[in-house]
C-alpha cells in the first residue's frame, strides 16, 4: 500500500510485517522512533505475538537479543552511535555464536564530540563483528531490506544490520510502498533456529573454544558473509518477482556502460550524487555512479567488473579511518587491485555536514582532470583548522578543540550550510 | 545380620544424607534421582565451593521447574571450568554469552519462552561475583528492575578467581587478592568499600531474594525450590569459599561457609517484596578470628606483626549483621518467627 510516511515508522511497518517476536527497545537518536512505533503496535495487539522490553542499556539491548534468538524466537532491535559501540561487545558475540538477530543502525557520528547527526562512523566501526550490513539508498529501500534482511539472516544462521542515514532517511517523509502481511509471509517463512535452547533437547551454547578449533569457528564466519555474496543476489532476485520491486542485491550502477569517471558510495547520499551526475551527463560528462548496498559481506567481485572499464573512480564516504584515509575507499581499491586504475577518496557529511550538489559538482570535476590528492576533505574549512593548529603550536594549553573551532566559526551549527 | 548402632547421625537434624530423616525430608542432593547438572570430569580446582554450589543450586532449581529450565551464564570460573568443548557438564540447556550480560540473556530466554506460550520452562541466570556484582550489575538491576521472570543465582567467592584473584565489590576489607596486597598501612582490601547486593536487589522490591551458604544444604535448596515457585525477578546470593583464593584447605569449604555464617560475617536470610522474611539463627557463635585464621588471605592479620584493630574491625562489621538481622536468639521476636516459619517450610518442601 502506498503511504506518505516517515522513514522510521515506514521500517517499524515492515519489520512489523516481519513477525518479531521479541523487540529490544532502548532510546537513541535518530532510531527511536521506529521503536517507539513498534512498541505502540505490540502494545495494542496490532503485532502479537511479540514481547516488547524496555531495556537499561543497548548492551542489554543486544544481550536480550542474544537470548530470545538462542532460545528460537525472531529478534530484532535498533540503534545508532554511541549505542553501537556501547553494544559492541554483544554485538560480536552474536554473530560468534550465530545468531540471526535483525539491527537497524540508523548511522550516525560517534562522538566526542557529541554529535546526533549523520555519517557512517558508527555502522563502519563494526565492520569485523561478523554482521552482514546493507545501506539503504532510500526509504523504500530500507523497507525492502529489512524484509529480506530477516530471510537473509535466517537462511544463513548470521546476524544483519539494516544501515539507513540518520535523519536523512528515518525522519523523512516520503512516498513509501508498504507491502501486505500476505505477500511479506509468503517471502519469508517462521524462523526455523539451527540451534536452540530447548529443555527436550539440551545444548551448551558458548562454551569454551581453544586454540584447536577457534580458527574453524572465525573461518565459517567469513564463509557464511561468503555464502551471502550468492544469497543476496538471489534474495533481491526472488523479492522483485513478488513485492514487482528493484531493491537490495550487492551493488547497483548507474550510468557506468560508459563511463570514465566513476563516483562511488554507500547510502542516501548517492540520490545527490546522481542528480549531480545527471547534470554533468547533461554536459557531455562520461560519468556514472556504483553504489554498494552490502558493505559485509564485500562484493569484491562486482566492483571490480563495474569498474574495470573506466578509467579513475573516486570514493565519497561519510567515514574516516582517522590516521589513513578512508574506509570503503580500502576495499574498492583492493577490489581493483592491478587494474591500473587513478583512485581517491573524498570524506564527506561527517557529523551531518550537508554534502552539496555545488561541492560535489566541483569535486567530481577536479576528479575527472585528475586534479585530486589521495584524500580530499569535501567542503573543510581550513581557516579555522589552521587557526586551532597555529594554537596549538603556540599556546602549551590551548584547551578544549571542539569548543575552539565553535568560537572560531562564530556560528550555532544549526545555522551551517 | 542383627541390630546396627547408628553412630554418626543425630535426629532432629538435616545432616546431609541424614537416614535418620524420612524419605521426605530428605534433602534432594541425598536423593539418586538428582539431575546432576554439572555432570563430574568439569575442571573445577579440588575442594571449589562454586562447583559444589551450582550443582546443589541448579539441581533444585531443575527439580524446581519438573525438568524445564535453562541456563544462561556468564563467563568466569564455572562457565570456564565447565565447558571446554566437547566436554560440557551441563545436563541442560545452557548458554553462555558474555561476562557481563547473564541477567539480560535470561531476560530474553524467558520473552522467548512466554511468546512461544512455553510457561512451563523456567529460567535461571548465574554468575560469580564479578560477574554479579561488578560488571554485570547494569543488566542485572535492570532485569530487577522490569521483574523479568527469571531467577538469577550469584555465587558469591568474593574475588575474580578466574583471572587470578583480583578484588571485586565483594572482596571482604582486609582480604589479600592480587589487587589488594598485604603492604601498606592499611594492608589487604580497604574498609568502607562493597556493595551489599542482596540489599540493593530488596531494594528493587522484587519477589524474592535470598541469601545462602554451601555449609547448609537444605537451606540452600529450600530457597532455591522457594524461587521457583514464584514468578518475577528473583535473586538468590551463596556464599562459596575459594580454597585457591583464600588460600584455605580443600577439604574445609565447607567449614569456611559454616564460619561465615556462624561469626555473623555473612547473614543468611530471604526477603519478599523487599522485607526480610526469615534468618538462619547462628547455633553457636564464634569471633571473626576464628574464620579469619585459617585462611592465607588474612594471613597478615595475624603472625608476627598482628593487627588485632584490624580483626577487631571485622568483629563490628559481623556484630552489626548479627543485630540488623537478628542472627542470635532474643535479638528479634519477628525474626525468630520467620525462622520457624522457614523450617515449616523447609520441611514441606524437603522432598521432590
Amino acid at each position: 500500500m502506498l503511504k506518505q510516511i516517515e522513514g522510521s515508522k515506514a521500517v517499524a511497518e515492515a519489520i512489523g510485517l516481519c513477525r518479531p517476536e521479541v523487540i529490544c527497545a532502548y532510546p537513541i537518536s535518530p532510531q527511536t522512533h521506529i521503536v517507539e512505533a513498534l512498541g505502540e503496535m505490540v502494545k495494542s495487539g496490532e503485532l502479537t505475538p511479540c514481547e516488547f522490553i524496555n531495556v537499561e542499556s543497548e548492551f542489554a539491548a543486544m544481550s536480550v537479543a542474544i537470548g530470545a534468538s538462542a532460545a528460537g524466537a525472531r529478534a530484532y532491535t535498533a540503534t545508532a552511535s554511541q549505542g553501537l559501540l556501547f553494544m559492541a561487545e554483544a554485538v560480536y558475540n552474536a554473530s560468534g555464536l550465530g545468531l540471526p538477530i535483525v539491527m537497524t543502525v540508523a548511522n550516525r557520528a560517534i562522538g566526542a564530540p557529541i554529535n546526533i547527526w549523520n555519517d557512517h562512523s558508527d555502522s563502519l566501526s563494526q565492520r569485523d563483528s561478523g554482521w552482514m550490513q546493507l545501506f539503504a539508498e532510500t526509504n523504500q529501500e530500507a523497507v525492502d531490506l529489512h524484509i529480506q534482511a530477516f530471510r537473509l539472516a535466517e537462511e544463513l544462521s548470521m546476524p544483519i544490520m539494516v544501515c539507513m542515514d540518520g535523519f536523512i532517511l528515518t525522519h523523512a517523509f516520503e512516498r513509501v510502498d508498504i507491502p501486505s502481511q500476505q505477500q511479506v509471509d509468503a517471502y519469508l517463512p517462521p524462523f526455523e533456529p539451527r540451534q536452540v535452547l530447548d529443555p527436550a533437547e539440551p545444548v551448551s551454547i558458548g562454551a569454551m573454544v581453544g586454540p584447536e578449533a577457534f580458527m574453524e569457528v572465525r573461518y565459517l564466519a567469513h564463509a557464511k558473509q561468503m555464502q551471502a555474496l550468492e544469497l543476496i543476489p538471489q534474495l533481491a532476485a526472488e523479492f522483485k518477482e513478488r513485492f514487482n520491486r528493484d531493491s537490495g542485491g550487492l551493488v547497483r550502477t548507474y550510468c557506468i556502460e560508459d563511463a570514465e569517471t566513476v563516483i562511488i558510495a554507500m547510502g542516501s547520499v548517492l540520490g545527490t550524487i546522481k542528480d549531480t551526475v545527471d547534470e554533468m551527463r547533461a554536459e557531455g560528462h562520461k560519468i556514472g555512479v556504483l553504489g554498494i548496498i552490502s558493505y559485509r559481506p564485500f562484493p569484491l567481485e562486482q566492483v571490480r567488473r563495474a569498474l574495470l572499464s573506466c578509467r579513475r573512480f573516486l570514493v565519497l564516504e561519510k567515514s574516516l579511518a582517522v590516521g589513513m584515509g578512508g574506509i570503503v575507499a580500502t576495499d574498492v581499491r583492493m577490489a581493483v587491485t592491478g587494474a591500473g586504475l587513478k583512485g581517491y577518496t573524498a570524506i564527506a557529511g561527517l557529523g551531518g555536514r550537508p554534502i552539496l550538489k555545488s561541492s560535489l559538482h566541483a569535486l567530481f570535476r577536479r576528479a575527472q582532470a585528475e586534479a585530486l590528492p589521495p584524500v580530499t576533505f569535501l567542503d573543510l574549512d581550513w581557516d579555522v583548522v589552521n587557526k586551532q593548529l597555529a594554537r596549538e603550536r603556540t599556546t602549551r594549553r590551548s584547551g578544549p578543540v571542539a569548543e575552539n573551532i565553535l568560537y572560531d566559526k562564530g556560528i550555532v551549527s544549526a545555522k551551517f550550510g | 545380620m542383627g541390630f546396627q548402632p547408628v553412630k554418626f547421625y543425630q535426629t532432629g537434624t538435616f545432616t546431609v544424607g541424614n537416614r535418620l530423616l524420612t524419605p521426605d525430608e530428605r534433602s534432594l542432593q541425598s536423593d539418586k534421582g538428582r539431575s546432576n547438572s554439572i555432570n563430574s570430569g568439569h575442571r573445577a580446582c579440588q575442594g571449589c565451593g562454586e562447583a559444589l554450589g551450582a550443582r546443589y543450586a541448579i539441581d533444585a532449581a531443575v527439580a524446581g521447574s519438573h525438568g524445564q529450565l535453562i541456563a544462561a551464564n556468564a563467563t568466569g570460573c564455572l562457565e570456564v571450568f565447565s565447558t571446554p568443548y566437547p566436554e560440557s557438564s551441563w545436563q541442560l540447556p545452557w548458554i553462555h554469552s558474555l561476562f557481563g550480560n547473564a541477567a539480560a540473556v535470561a531476560t530474553g530466554i524467558a520473552a522467548a519462552m512466554k511468546v512461544k506460550g512455553k510457561t512451563s520452562v523456567r529460567v535461571v541466570a548465574q554468575g560469580g561475583d564479578g560477574g554479579t556484582t561488578d560488571i554485570g550489575f547494569g543488566c542485572l538491576s535492570g532485569m530487577f528492575e522490569r521483574n523479568d521472570d527469571v531467577l538469577y543465582i550469584c555465587y558469591d567467592n568474593q574475588g575474580y578467581m578466574n583471572t587470578g584473584v583480583q578484588r571485586s565489590s565483594a572482596t571482604p576489607p582486609a582480604a589479600r587478592t592480587a589487587t589488594t596486597m598485604t603492604v601498606g598501612k592499611e594492608p589487604g582490601n580497604v574498609f568502607g568499600q562493597g556493595k551489599n547486593v542482596p540489599e540493593i536487589a530488596m531494594a528493587h522490591g522484587i519477589p524474592y531474594v535470598a541469601t545462602a551458604t554451601v555449609a547448609d544444604l537444605r537451606d540452600l535448596e529450600y530457597k532455591v525450590r522457594k524461587a521457583m515457585t514464584v514468578h518475577g525477578a528473583r535473586y538468590i546470593h551463596i556464599f562459596v569459599p575459594c580454597p585457591l583464593g583464600w588460600g584455605t584447605a580443600s577439604n574445609d569449604t565447607i567449614r569456611m561457609a559454616r564460619l561465615a555464617k556462624e561469626s555473623g560475617t555473612f547473614p543468611v536470610f530471604e526477603a519478599e517484596y523487599g522485607e526480610v522474611t526469615g534468618v538462619l539463627k547462628i547455633r553457636h557463635q564464634i569471633p571473626v578470628e576464628d574464620y579469619l585464621r585459617p585462611q592465607k588471605r588474612f594471613a597478615h592479620l595475624f603472625g608476627e606483626h598482628p593487627h588485632p584493630e584490624t580483626i577487631a574491625r571485622l568483629q563490628l562489621l559481623a556484630d552489626r549483621n548479627i543485630r540488623k538481622y537478628g542472627l542470635l536468639n532474643g535479638h528479634a521476636a519477628a525474626a525468630d518467627e520467620a525462622n520457624e516459619h522457614l523450617r515449616e517450610l523447609r520441611i514441606s518442601e524437603g522432598g521432590n
